[in-house]
């Protein structure tokens, strides 16, 4: 059969069989199971009207409950599994979970992925904070907004390529067609390459080290000073401060290489290939996606600060820096939480990135590509399902975040 | 807010620069592939996309004189162009490739044996010569000219249009829209009810059930891969556009009932007391009275659902594509094409651009439901 005519069948049945079970259904209900009349009828409405609400539901519950409960449960069996030749499965305890952490390629996985939920959403969250704040102070900010924000209609695979026409190389003998080349072939070596390559990216570099500094002991002031704390806290905090740590680490790493690189001058650069950093291209594809939904929520959050809180800070005497960071963003610290955590997870689930641009050669393996290869190259549905728990493991406290945040909403 | 005490003078500029810097810097990839989708392989190959948009000074790729000869006033001439093009403008040319830049435009050159060639600032040439050239190797042309911008739609007619093309996108642009529109239409539904139920309905245990609805928005989809893709192949469904359908509107439900619900929850309740106080039904009220009124959720939500599920490429690598590739959708042709075709950027750029079209034709149409869906969608 043709898709297209298996398409539109499909919408009318659908459609239409959504319509008629909601229909049908409740006619049922008041109709012959509790009809509204004779003596009972009063009786009838109240048990009725209990019955209904789960009518309405059992299609979504159902849908949800195959699509999505029952395979969090069933991958972690699997992951406790082994196929067994000739047919069927074996229980095999923990031993997919020890062969994949034996895995080299396991954890240049892990590391990267940590690497990225650092760096994609601080830096999506930072580049929206600062779109959304400029462009509500200027005439053509709604233009600028959607043009930032048009990256969001864009494939992660369409992006791949964007991005891919960015970072090309092509020989020292030809003429470059990446834009990223041609800009680096512009810098010679001397003191303005310096200057912009070197000097600026290590005060950067130093400048983030010190304002990890800063969050690690935010972090953990409470608990130095003393307060008293809820005990899920502590080893939250220890946490935070301990991926603190590991950014100052890494960042006074970078500078220390960067400062004493000879670097390349003249020749064109495979930035794909580059061991460490190649990681940071991609990111910055993700981050050059995420950045406008970070813009346009902040942006409408800040909007909402009340407008006599900024007063009274001029009449103060505050400046335009003072207002933003000392104001605003204190008042907004709640949505940012939020944009933070959404991008969190866009970065667990990112896969179509790495699977396109570099498929996870050239030590830019990721978790959800590290997964499919498992489960689809090597057909080792095992050590897939174990790697699969571990996405999950590490969505977990967003989940439970989440969930928490939104009882306590509605009660 | 900020210039209240009437300072407006550098910092304003600040903004304005700091701002343009940033839009063009997030411009910059997308309108790069942009121009190189309208440029030949050639074009492409010879310089970078930004130099496309200015008049460029450049060697033409030597070019074998070739043509009829004609007779005239006892000596054998050939004419003809170096460029189709008419207003490229030759600024030197030569016979050799140790000296292509050798002579001017307009200037008569001795072959030797009495053979001539002229080429004219327009890309013009003429070779003379007192006998017959009959078989001979007649000479190349290498010359520098001065091209104007010059774009083609060959590359998206060839892609699009072309039967005979392996690369076309054609047929993945219909499989991707098979996918998309039922995937889109159906969650809805499902969820619509659902989110009434949840918002207007009182029972035990809806509390728990928002919770759950709030855990699941951010299961991610990986897990579901392998147990589903088992269910599938159990239940005979295999891989296959049911298949795909089925996911997508599992996939999508969390967020359409979690989006919908907000918005329901939110109408006037008097409306809705009033239409029951008449005697409708909860099925009355919803058709005729929320359904109606949450336009702009279920249109926010569409929208979502539309652009993940044209731009997925896992689920449908996972549920949809079978070996026979019959049902490729386009996103996997471009990582296809990436694999294949890694350096014809004007297959890859086209490509590209053929499958993004759609999506950003409805984020710029549409893109007010966008922003407020995302307001209302992510979790407060």
């Amino acid at each position: 059969m043709n898709p297209a005519l298996q398409g539109l069948i499909t919408i009318i049945v659908g459609v239409g069989g959504c319509i008629s079970y909601f229909y049908f259904s409740n006619l049922f209900l008041d109709k012959v199971l509790f009809p509204i009349r004779g003596t009972n009828a009063g009786k009838n409405i109240s048990r009725a009207n209990m019955i209904r609400p789960w009518l309405f539901l059992a299609p979504a519950i159902f849908a949800m409950g195959v699509y999505l409960a029952y395979p969090v449960f069933e991958t972690f069996r699997l992951s406790l599994m082994q196929r067994v030749a000739g047919g069927g499965y074996e229980f095999v305890g923990l031993e997919n979970y020890q062969k994949m952490l034996q895995e080299a390629k396991f954890w240049e996985a892990l590391n990267n992925n940590l690497l990225w939920l650092l760096v994609v959403p601080a830096a999506s969250t930072a580049f929206g904070l600062l779109a959304a704040q400029l462009s509500d102070r200027i005439s053509w900010g709604n233009l600028a907004k959607s043009l930032i924000f048009m990256p969001m209609a864009i494939s992660f695979v369409g992006a791949a390529v964007i991005w891919k026409l960015v970072y090309d190389t092509r020989g020292v003998d030809q003429e470059q067609i990446g834009i990223l080349n041609a800009v680096w072939l512009h810098f010679s070596g001397g003191a303005i390459s310096v200057l912009f390559l070197q000097i600026v990216p290590i005060v950067g570099l130093l400048g983030f080290a010190a304002a990890s500094a800063l969050v690690g002991l935010a972090v953990l002031r409470p608990m130095l000073a003393g307060r008293n704390l809820v005990a899920w806290a502590i080893p939250l905090r220890l946490g935070a401060a301990g991926a603190a740590v590991w950014l100052i680490w890494l960042s006074l790493r970078a500078a220390l290489t960067l400062g004493f690189a000879a670097l390349p001058y003249g020749e064109p650069q495979t930035w794909l290939t580059i061991p460490f950093w190649n990681s940071f291209f991609l990111m910055a594809v993700l981050v050059w996606i995420q950045t406008g939904f970070a813009m346009v929520i902040l942006s409408a959050a800040l909007r909402g600060v009340p407008e006599d809180t900024i007063e009274a800070a001029i009449v103060d005497g505050a400046n335009p820096f003072q207002i933003f960071f000392k104001i605003k963003v204190p008042q907004i610290m709640g949505t940012i939480v939020v944009v933070w955590t959404t991008i969190t997870i866009v970065v667990l689930k990112v896969f179509d990135i790495v699977y396109a641009m570099s498929n996870g050669q050239w030590e830019t393996q990721v978790l959800a590509n590290y997964m499919y290869d498992k489960l689809f190259r090597a057909n080792d549905w095992g050590i897939g399902s174990a790697s699969a728990m571990v996405i999950m493991l590490l969505v977990m406290p967003i989940l439970i975040w989440n969930v928490y945040n939104a009882r306590k909403e509605m009660r | 807010m900020d210039n209240i005490v009437g300072k407006k003078s550098a910092l304003t500029w600040a903004v304005h620069i700091s701002m343009a810097c940033l839009v063009a810097l997030w411009l910059l990839p997308t309108f790069g592939l942009f121009v190189s989708s309208f440029r030949t392989s050639d074009q492409i190959v010879g310089s970078g996309w930004w130099s496309a948009l200015s008049t460029q000074e450049r060697q033409l790729p030597a070019i074998r004189v070739a043509g009829d000869e004609v007779e005239k006033d006892g000596r054998f001439v050939i004419e003809g162009r170096l460029f189709e093009a008419t207003n490229a403008d030759v600024s030197a040319w030569g016979t050799s490739s140790q000296a292509p830049t050798k002579y001017g435009p307009g200037e008569t050159v001795d072959l030797g044996d009495g053979v001539s060639l002229t080429v004219q600032a327009d890309g013009v040439y003429d070779l003379s010569g007192p006998v017959s050239f009959g078989d001979q190797r007649l000479p190349r042309i290498f010359s520098t000219a001065a091209t104007p911008p010059e774009f083609t739609l060959d590359n998206y007619k060839s892609l699009l249009l072309d039967p005979k093309n392996v690369d076309g996108m054609g047929k993945a642009f219909f499989n991707t829209l098979t996918v998309t529109i039922p995937a889109t239409i159906i969650p809805i539904l499902v969820a619509a009810f659902a989110a009434y139920a949840l918002a207007w309905m009182d029972f035990p245990g809806r509390a728990l059930l928002i919770a759950a609805i709030v855990g699941l928005l951010v299961v991610p989809l990986q897990l579901a891969l392998i147990p589903l893709l088992k269910l599938h192949l159990t239940l005979g469904i295999g891989k296959g556009y049911l298949g795909v359908w089925l996911a997508h509107t599992g996939f999508g439900l969390p967020l359409a009932i979690y989006l919908l619900r907000n918005y329901m929850v939110g109408l006037p309740r008097d409306i809705i007391e009033c239409a029951k106080i008449d005697g409708a039904t909860d099925f009355q009220i919803f058709m005729k009275i929320v359904l109606p009124l949450s336009f702009p959720a279920l249109a926010s939500f569409a929208i979502f659902q539309f652009l993940w599920t044209w731009n997925d490429l896992l689920v449908a690598l996972v549920f949809l594509i079978d070996s026979s590739g019959e049902t490729t959708v386009m996103t996997k042709q471009i990582v296809e094409l990436l694999g294949t075709r890694g350096g014809n950027w004007e297959i890859l750029a086209t490509a590209a651009f053929v499958s993004i079209a759609v999506p950003l034709m409805v984020f710029f149409a549409m893109q007010k439901y966008l922003v407020r869906g995302l307001l209302a969608g992510s979790v407060k």
